[in-house]
């Protein structure tokens, strides 16, 4: 009976709440945005980076997007999947967040991915590329302000048989699914365009030497493609070198990403990768960015600075296209997914419909200038997709990449 | 044929930096009776101190001493203070290490960022250099050397001093130790110092080919534990062996079946404790 009673009581409530126009609820009040970041453990790093990023956004604005102050609510995840999932739901129950902008990694965003499905809440992931977030199993509630794992692999591998005309190249990459994503998006762009993927290895993650991969290495190769996550690179590089191998290195994103790249030396010189970011872009948008990074900071940005501001940038569009009134979650949410961010320091940001950007790629090379080691633009493949060249009903057609997909047929 | 002489030297060289992690954990487990869950944390934290000490242009060498130095200050204050304490109740011990252990993870978080850091090694000692037709790192080579230097330096004091014979009395029967009178309390303090001290030397040692991070701690525990239990608790010998062996096993292992590296790496872990639970070479029973 009391039961009863009580739900009669929680519906009266609730339809009262429903008829209340939002904008009547919402006047004057802070839009609140929930941040999930890694503040400690393994992955602390790039989670401060990202704070960084939104902070530094935030500051510029003045906590203020569309006319509406924005409230932030941080929570770190510790970079595991099930403090992520409480973390989310605070934010959602406790917090009232109206948007999450978040997490760090893909593992992470998988793991909040039903949650946040049920709740609807509206969320922008500054750093997870996992490919299917936004091909096989895409959430109409997710978009994403960066690119999937593979989304730069592809144009590498192009320059790589193209502009480079390497014939045959061997990969290692970490035994997790971004190093799997990565390196089967370069293999299969790569194949595609002649060329032969004639060693593929795996490292663990937390592997305590690289001596072992690099002395299997083969040495009739024209290149090594290499994907590497955190402090893998730098670690991978720095032996690489020890060893006296001379054979060029093709990199992915992260790998010498300027976020490491800061502690590296002269072992990353002359390293060729791809990513939707470099700090030494050249155009105004960004020279403003990083210079306001440097200065709050006296750091370049890199991956997870760039994505976490991103976000910012692409949730201040969609605010000023529904004149700040987030409790019209789906006005917000189509909002969101047909946003053209032209301010971005990346160049021009459009979602595709699977809510990933189609935006710049850059093949980079790491030089070191004023002292400094930068990743300079030495070519730009304009508006990649995450579905390369190929036709998207084709591709999602497929299996996702992973360790076996595309199998590789030119092993020797 | 290359091969074999690159991966045996890698081999040889893994097994090294794993002695200088795991000789310390094996006096103290031995002596002490208990799991040092804050080793890998020891050893990280030496490689950070390290680092500072290679920034202000210090010499390698000198470096790694004091880092070690430092560690063992700071491991005689832990079991004077802590672990003292909780003399007698090794669950607490054990249990007392492990937090002390994610203390310093977060406590180097915030000191020296989150940011991945390669430890500079001696310039002189850069490159590689042909042995016997394949190519090497020269630092690796060091490394070997280094290990040998600190196993047989380790083996005088506890083989052919007088404290060195108390460590061994100890380690095989503490009870009785006490009661012919050595100061079993001092010479904890003296065993978990040089255990500490030596993890961090192994930090600095292994810095310029492992880097920095954070996380290092927990991938340095697992293997110094498997070292341990292979070779047997309290034997120095045991660890030297153990070091080697899984160094071998670990290298061979990653090179010739990739997808079971781990299996291959805990299977005689697990095949010593069921056959023989003392270890290859140890001298209590865990």
């Amino acid at each position: 009976m009391v039961t009863r009673l009580f739900s009669l009581v929680v519906s009266a409530a609730a339809t009262a709440a429903l008829l209340l126009p939002p904008e009547v609820a919402a006047q004057g009040e802070p839009i609140r945005v929930g941040f999930l970041t890694v503040k400690s453990g393994a992955l602390a790093a790039g989670g401060r980076q990202m704070e960084e990023g939104i902070t530094l956004f935030l500051k510029q604005r003045n906590n203020t997007l569309a006319g509406r102050k924005v409230e932030l609510f941080v929570a770190d995840t510790a970079g595991q999947p099930a403090v992520t999932k409480s973390k989310a739901q605070e934010l959602v129950e406790r917090d009232k967040v109206q948007v999450i902008i978040g997490p760090l990694a893909a593992f992470e965003a998988l793991a909040i991915d039903d949650f946040i499905r049920q709740v609807k809440v509206p969320i922008i992931s500054p750093s997870a590329a996992a490919e299917d977030l936004t091909q096989r199993k895409p959430n109409p509630w997710f978009v994403r302000a960066v690119g999937t794992s593979a989304q730069a692999s592809h144009p590498l591998a192009d320059y790589a048989a193209k502009t480079l005309g390497y014939k045959r190249i061997a990969t290692i990459g970490d035994d997790f699914a971004f190093g799997h994503e990565t390196v089967a998006g370069f293999q299969r762009a790569f194949e595609d365009a002649g060329g032969k993927i004639v060693q593929k290895l795996w490292s663990p993650l937390n592997v305590a030497d690289y001596g072992t991969y690099i002395s299997q290495l083969k040495g009739d190769v024209d290149a090594v493609f290499v994907s590497f996550a955190g402090a893998n690179g730098p670690r991978f590089l720095k032996q690489y070198r020890a060893y006296g191998v001379k054979t060029p290195i093709l990199a992915n994103m992260t790998a010498v990403d300027e976020g490491v790249l800061k502690n590296m030396g002269d072992e990353a010189l002359g390293v060729i990768s791809s990513g939707w970011y470099s700090a030494a872009t050249d155009n105004p948008a960004n020279k403003a960015f990083v210079e306001a990074v440097n200065k709050a900071y006296s750091a370049d940005p890199g991956y997870y600075t760039v994505g976490a501001y991103a976000s910012g940038l692409m949730l201040e569009r969609a605010l000023e296209a529904v004149h700040g009134r987030i409790e019209d979650k789906d006005a917000f949410m189509k909002a969101l997914r047909s946003a053209v961010i032209d301010n971005d320091p990346r160049g021009t940001i459009r979602l595709d419909e699977y809510g990933n950007p189609v935006m710049n790629v850059y093949i980079r090379k790491v030089e070191r200038r004023g002292g400094k080691l930068v990743n300079a633009v030495v070519k730009t493949y304009p508006n990649v997709s995450q579905f390369w060249t190929y036709d998207p009903k084709q591709f999602l057609a497929s299996p996702v990449y992973s360790r076996d997909y595309p199998p590789a047929k030119n092993l020797e | 044929m290359g091969f074999w002489i690159t991966q045996s030297l890698n081999s040889l060289a893994l097994g090294g930096l794993l002695f200088t992690l795991s000789a310390g954990f094996s006096l103290i487990f031995g002596l002490m009776r208990i799991a040092n869950l804050s080793h890998g944390a020891y050893f990280m934290l030496g490689a950070y101190i390290g680092l500072t000490l290679l920034r202000t242009g210090m010499n390698f060498w000198l470096a790694m001493l004091l880092a070690g130095a430092a560690m063992a200050i700071f491991g005689a204050l832990i079991e004077r203070f802590v672990l003292r304490r909780l003399a007698g109740r090794t669950l607490s011990q054990v249990l007392a290490t492990l937090g002390i252990a994610f203390m310093i993870a977060d406590a180097c978080l915030w000191i020296w960022s989150g940011d991945p850091m390669p430890l500079p090694g001696p310039a002189s000692l850069e490159g590689a250099v042909p042995v016997l037709g394949a190519r090497f790192p020269l630092y690796r080579l060091a490394v070997i050397a280094v290990a040998a230097v600190i196993y047989a330096g380790l083996l005088l004091v506890v083989e052919r001093t007088r404290i060195g014979a108390m460590i061994r009395a100890g380690v095989d029967d503490l009870d009785m130790a006490r009661a012919v009178g050595i100061p079993v309390k001092t010479l904890f303090t003296a065993v978990f110092a040089l255990g500490a001290g030596l993890a961090g030397v192994g930090g600095v040692i292994a810095g310029p080919i492992l880097s920095v991070y954070p996380g290092l701690d927990a991938d340095m525990l697992p293997l110094a534990l498997v070292v341990v239990i292979l070779g047997g608790v309290g034997s120095l010998t045991g660890a030297a062996i153990g070091s080697v062996v899984i160094g071998f096993i670990y290298t061979f292992g990653q090179a010739l079946l990739p997808d079971l590296a781990y299996v291959i790496l805990f299977l005689p872990m697990v095949l010593v404790l069921v056959a023989r639970p003392r270890g290859l070479f140890g001298r209590v029973t865990t």
